[in-house]
């Protein structure tokens, strides 16, 4: 039962990551349905600045803040220079963008951070906050969870409560409509990107927090696919459905895999696809997710 | 004569290798409701997306006295001219309020709630739907909201591409009479493209038959009516 207890609090602990990364690629396909493959590559490099920033000197959580804006200005920057100009309804070139971002942006931080890995400071206070019989709830755990809900509730207010969330939306909604109405489609979209990209790297910056974890430029390539699988599970346009997918693939990842003794470790990715299979096929448009509404 | 708010002259239109529109000339004067009638593929929701700048064209296009051919889309809504799209020209997935507000996206000033409040009492049903989403509405409903969010923009100019397309007779009846009363009370110029020309012609002051890309026939609404090659080609007469 301990280690049954302990699994949950595991899970929803990396689940919690997953999820800021998933909510990320959830912000740009609601609005293009597209996937950004050079998300998680994004969040890395969005972390890997942080740590740059801390080794100068900068205060942990600064160097947070500053790496978020850094991220998605630089994001902002991919957006007009590499998506802006193609048709955003023609999705093959920008797949192949994305897949080449991932690509280029894993080659330079490796380039300027090398292979080896490195520590990455507390963000959190460490220890356990709740010690009861052998389970163990760690702070970490504890703010991890609490960020990505944090997280969540910001992104929700600014895309309902503010003029450009609204105008994100209905650019996601529909395309020809807003620009009948006026809103600047290109600048609109790299709101979202910037948003995207700042979402992930807090998320990969909480990643490469946790104590038994270290940062290198190759760490989220496990934990892009745990996060695509994520998002597509809660529904590939619903935030809150990112924090269910997180939660479930945390739950498949951690406690499936303990209990059924035929699922190797290694298989904890596979196992997590195969769980998504069975979601889809039951929901295909995810727990959360809105099914196409046609008009009448 | 006043001068027109819009006027139009030798446009051309190409997809790709394929030319659609002709070089077309047509005026609309200030208070007017004018409609273009024409078969499908005749051009005409090719013409009113020239118009908006959603499609590179070559020919004149003036609002005001002013070129806006080379405009975009988002300058040329704030000179003043909303379209109403044809088929899908709501947001789904946003609720009715939403759609509205979107409508006003252009504007900064304080009156948003006020004309909100103007497209609850043009279109009640659209009061009791207003936390709704959008894609739940039925489809007069979703016509009457898509011209709500473009009149939210306080245009002068409205273009209207098939509002009665897909809908029954009397709601489509219903949606045309508020256009007059929309057209009196909020001085607000119509260019209707339909296929429905008898109730267009009803509200209209002036009309243009678009065929295979050319006008070819132009003149006051009662006039067209009248005329026997509309009534053979569009009045099933
Ligand atoms: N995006 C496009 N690419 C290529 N050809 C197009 C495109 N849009 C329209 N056309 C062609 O241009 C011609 C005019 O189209 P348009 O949509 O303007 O006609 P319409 O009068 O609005 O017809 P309908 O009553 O069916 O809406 C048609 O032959 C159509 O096939
Ligand atoms: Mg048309």
């Amino acid at each position: 039962m301990d280690l049954f207890l302990q699994r949950v609090v595991d899970a929803i602990t990396n689940g919690s990551t997953y999820a800021l990364i998933a909510v990320a690629m959830v912000l740009i396909f609601k609005a293009t349905t597209l996937i950004n493959f050079a998300q998680g590559e994004q969040a890395m490099l969005g972390a890997f600045a942080v740590l740059q920033l801390w080794n100068w000197g900068i205060p942990m959580w600064g160097a947070v803040i500053i790496g978020m804006l850094f991220s998605g200005i630089l994001a902002a920057g991919l957006e007009r220079a590499f998506i802006r100009k193609f048709d955003p309804a023609d999705h093959l070139p920008l797949v192949i963008i994305t897949l080449g971002l991932f690509l280029v942006i894993n080659a330079v931080a490796a380039i300027i951070w090398r292979f080896d890995p490195q520590s990455f400071p507390q963000l959190f206070p460490s220890g356990n906050a709740f010690t009861y019989n052998n389970v163990r709830l760690s702070w970490y755990s504890i703010f991890a969870f609490g960020s990505c809900v944090l997280v969540l509730f910001v992104l929700q207010t600014l895309l309902t409560r503010t003029k450009i969330g609204l105008a994100f939306r209905a650019v996601s909604s529909n395309l020809e409509s807003s620009r009948l109405s006026g809103i600047k489609i290109g600048p609109t979209l790299q709101f979202g990107w910037a948003l995207a990209a700042a979402a992930g790297t807090l998320g990969a910056s909480i990643y490469a927090a946790n104590p038994v974890l270290q940062i290198e430029p190759s760490m989220m390539l496990r934990a892009l696919i745990f996060s695509v699988t994520a998002a597509a599970l809660g529904g590939l346009d619903s935030l809150w459905g990112a924090l269910i997918g997180g939660l479930t693939i945390g739950f498949v990842q951690s406690v499936v895999v303990q209990y059924i003794p035929f699922i190797p470790n290694e298989m904890s990715l596979s196992a997590a696809v195969v769980v998504l299979l069975i979601v889809l096929t039951l929901r295909p448009s995810g727990v959360l997710g809105t099914r196409a509404v046609e008009r009448v | 004569m006043t001068s027109p708010i819009l006027h139009v002259e030798d446009l051309k239109a190409t997809y790709g290798p394929v030319q659609v529109l002709h070089g077309i000339d047509f005026t609309v004067f200030p208070k007017e409701i004018v409609v273009v009638l024409g078969a499908n593929g005749a051009g005409k929701t090719t013409t009113l997306r020239s118009i908006s700048g959603m499609i590179q064209t070559s020919g004149r296009i003036e609002l005001n006295g002013e070129e806006t051919r080379n405009l975009t889309p988002s300058e040329i809504v704030r000179r003043g001219v909303a379209h109403v799209p044809q088929g899908r020209g709501t947001f789904p997935e946003l609720t009715v309020e939403e759609n509205l507000k979107v409508g006003a996206f252009i504007r900064t000033d304080k009156d948003i709630k006020i004309d909100i409040d103007t497209c609850y009492e043009n279109y009640p049903v659209l009061y009791e739907r207003k936390t709704q989403m959008a894609g739940s509405l039925s489809g007069g409903e979703q016509q009457m909201l898509a011209v709500s969010r473009a009149l939210m923009s306080r245009p002068q100019l409205l273009l209207m591409d098939e509002p009665s397309l897909g809908l029954a007779p009397q709601i489509v009846e219903d949606l045309f009479t508020r256009f007059v009363a929309i057209n009196r009370e909020q001085e607000t110029t119509m260019l209707i493209v339909e296929q429905n020309a008898q109730l267009a012609l009803d509200i209209a002051n002036r009309g243009y038959v678009l065929e295979s890309g050319r006008i070819s026939v132009e003149g006051k609404a009662e006039e067209l009516i009248n005329d026997d090659a509309i009534r053979r080609a569009y009045l099933g007469a």
